[in-house]
């Protein structure tokens, strides 16, 4: 006993705090910044340059749906292009996440296009199902985090449940592998209407690195529509509990 | 008969593809089981490859005791050749026999267990599908089935476990993979492009992305003939056994949950935040993606670096020390682990099982010390062992081993302090030596991961190979559950904690 009282004392208080505005290492891979003045040659290197194809070849423009957070494209254009750590980078509308040059306000969340009965039947109570699609298991290591004793999203009522029975939605990591894609389109059909699609970390926005393989299958993604999108590779605990706070309209 | 391999004594290696010997098949069958009576003799490689027409088998041994890898090749003589199966002598090749011929569709005659491996949507019979794997089943009235998964309980990867049970006890268990394959060999294959292949090896296996990364900077690193500078060599170890000390103390926290110790599991998930908010203060991202690169790197360690990873290793070595001591020796904790889920020696052995899996079998198998790579052999490392392959030995493993490298790093640190800083970017566009075969290997934190690549006349890469080592582990998984309760499955799985991704590739 007096063991775990010393542990205890040690482990001290560990939860954050304030979820919104949490600090987080100023290396942190977030929002980018374009420069307004970046040219359309440097554009025209950074976007061959890009190995997930995020840099619009034309405007310049990164798309976070896309990005995978490599910073590459920093670091050959150190003057022009620059990742802050600001982590709240989760959006309502797929266009949301593409950055043009010279913008370097924070990610917009559109909360008119979330459904009504969203923030009506879950704003207190949101149980989600994992479903892993070809994921590498970073980004599903990431949402057991938001969890846990430190980020503690159960505060607010939003946990991963064992059941598509038992949950309001589905939060899908990984590009969606041929080989997962029934499997992820039953889950979906199990979980009892209304519900939500979350969709974790950039290999599931858009396929990330595995866009291009002929091994995945996206139908069940094109077909249906997205609730919240949460840009990462992972997708870092902070960004995803704040997508769903906004999501939910809590403060 | 005599004996036609070559020998080769560095990790990474890269030789010439003229330069290793050809044998008829008889010849490869016999060298193998000949050499592979050899308890310290494992399969790091056995892979086959279209060359022109008909597929080229490569069989790269390693040896704990000797530290050389021994590397020979044979060629099938046409596509699907029916050739006898080395697995009737050698149980370990099984998983590299189905592989093969899942892909290429070899036959091997007299395979026990010629099942698909991953269902690789390039797989030579279009008609093996997900839905209709051959399950084994025994008919008995007083037996039933349990099918777990593809989709899992808790936030996880995919695959399915077919049990089946007499009353609570597990008579067998057979597991179903293939649910994550993305094609990433083959998009390495084929990729021209010299950052994107290491932006991809940071996204195969993220709970290993250092080894990964790691693996596959060797590699190329290894071809064209690259030394990375010894300060370089260290911030890798160090960036390596971070992330061991993290994954180690995360399944800490989850072997606790399994056995519902939630006290245990709180305190070891504070700890590992603290390990990978580390790594990403050092690179920004917790699990170091993108701070491993050839040729150079683009998050050199500073002393601020330096002295943050010292500081946190100091408290959180204090703390883990604290917790896990009070985890093993509460009865009810040790009642779930203790003679639970046990793998012998020779069961080990016999299926090629690698790093954590082998070292709690009492094999000394661990690639920093019997093939050292980057700054390893320079260290004062050595192999920590346990021999009851229980559960309990797989988490007292895990704390022994957090200690160790905790001690490691700080020694590593010591070393990086009396060398002069580097500081060189990476090198995306080294060139890389024509016709050759290379092979890389890298203790991760579950065991050796093995990359491995041939190049053509120009250079560019035509065939790349992965091995996790989670592709010889399953089979301990399996082994591990039989005759025990359906109940400790999940404490089994989590203490080997193995990968779906990394099989599935």
């Amino acid at each position: 006993m007096y063991k775990e009282i010393k542990i205890l004392r040690q482990h001290g208080i560990q939860y954050v705090k304030d979820l919104r505005r949490q600090p987080v290492s100023e290396l942190f891979r977030g929002r980018p910044v374009i420069s307004a003045d970046i040219t359309g040659k440097e554009i025209e290197i950074v976007s061959s340059l890009c190995p997930s194809g995020a840099i619009d070849d034309k405007s310049g423009a990164i798309d976070l749906g896309r990005c995978v957070f490599c910073r590459e494209c920093e670091f050959c254009l150190r003057e022009k292009i620059r990742f802050t750590n600001d982590y709240r980078i989760a959006c309502s509308r797929r266009e949301d996440l593409v950055i043009s040059p010279g913008v370097d306000t924070p990610l917009r969340f559109d909360g008119n296009v979330v459904r009504e009965e969203i923030r009506k039947i879950f704003r207190r109570s949101l149980k989600l199902r994992q479903v892993s699609a070809g994921g590498d298991n970073s980004c599903e290591m990431e949402l057991n985090a938001a969890g846990n004793v430190n980020f503690d999203l159960g505060r607010h009522g939003v946990e991963f449940v064992a059941s598509p029975r038992h949950a309001d939605g589905i939060v899908i990591t990984g590009p969606v592998s041929a080989n997962m894609a029934e499997a992820l389109r039953l889950t979906y059909e199990a979980v009892p209407d209304p519900k939500v699609i979350i969709l974790a970390g950039t290999d599931a926005i858009s396929g990330g690195m595995y866009a291009a393989s002929p091994a995945i299958d996206r139908r069940f993604i094109e077909e249906h529509h997205v609730d919240l999108y949460v840009p990462g590779n992972p997708a870092h605990p902070l960004t995803f509990i704040n997508g769903i706070l906004d999501l939910l309209s809590i403060a | 008969m005599s004996e036609l391999y070559r020998k080769i004594s560095s990790n990474p290696f890269t030789i010439s593809l003229d330069s290793i010997p050809v044998l008829d098949y008889a010849g490869f069958f016999d060298q193998t089981v000949l050499m592979m009576k050899d308890e310290a003799e494992h399969c790091a490689a056995l892979y086959a490859v279209e060359m022109s027409g008909a597929p080229r088998l490569f069989c790269c041994l390693a040896n704990d005791n000797d530290h050389c890898f021994r590397l020979y090749s044979t060629e099938l003589p046409r596509e699907r050749s029916t050739v006898p199966s080395l697995s009737k002598e050698i149980p370990q090749l099984h998983v590299f026999e189905r592989e093969i011929h899942e892909n290429y569709g070899v036959v091997f005659e007299g395979h026990p267990w010629l099942k698909p491996v991953r269902y690789p949507h390039y797989r030579a019979d279009r008609t093996s599908v997900m839905d209709n794997y051959p399950f084994y089943s025994i008919e008995g009235e007083e037996l039933h089935e349990v099918g777990v998964g593809p989709v899992h309980a808790g936030v996880i990867e995919p695959g399915h476990f077919r049990f089946i049970c007499n009353g609570e006890k597990v008579l067998h268990l057979e597991i179903q993979l293939g649910y994550q394959h993305r094609a990433a060999e083959k998009l390495l294959s084929e990729s021209r492009n010299g950052i994107s292949r290491c932006v991809m090896c940071d996204n195969i296996v993220g709970d290993t992305a250092v080894g990964y990364a790691l693996s596959y900077a060797q590699l190329i690193e290894s071809l064209s003939g690259t030394l990375p500078a010894t300060s370089l060599q260290i911030e890798r170890c160090i960036a390596l056994e971070l992330e061991r000390i993290a994954v180690h103390i995360g399944d800490t926290a989850a072997l606790c949950a399994d056995v519902a110790y939630q006290f245990g599991q709180v305190v070891c998930e504070a700890l590992r935040t603290e390990i990978i908010n580390t790594t990403q203060f050092w690179c920004g991202n917790r699990f170091g993606k993108g701070l491993v690169r050839p040729g150079g790197s683009n998050y050199m360690m500073n002393r601020k670096v330096v002295d943050k990873i010292l500081q946190v290793l100091e408290d959180v070595g204090k703390r883990f020390a604290a917790i896990s001591g009070r985890i093993y020796s509460l009865p009810s904790v040790l009642a779930r682990f203790e003679d639970i889920g046990c793998v012998t020696r020779r069961q080990a052995l016999d299926i090629g099982a690698v790093g954590m899996a082998a070292r709690t079998c009492d094999v000394r198998r661990d690639i920093r010390w019997s093939h050292p790579f980057q700054y390893y052999g320079e260290s004062s490392f050595e192999p920590l062992v346990f021999d009851t392959g229980d559960v309990l030995a797989r988490g007292l493993l895990r704390a022994e081993e957090v200690r160790e490298s905790t001690e490691l790093i700080i020694e590593l640190i010591s070393a990086w302090n009396n060398l002069p800083a580097g500081n060189s970017g990476p090198d995306y566009n080294l060139s890389l030596s024509p016709d050759s075969f290379a092979l890389s290997l890298v203790e991760g934190w579950r065991g050796e991961i093995c990359h491995s690549a041939i190049t053509d006349k120009s250079g560019n890469i035509i065939h790349y190979k992965i091995k996790d080592p989670s592709f010889h582990n399953w089979m301990a998984l399996a082994i591990a559950v039989r005759q025990q309760e359906i109940s400790d499955f999940p404490v089994c799985n989590k203490s080997f904690n193995l990968s779906y991704c990394g099989n599935d590739l």
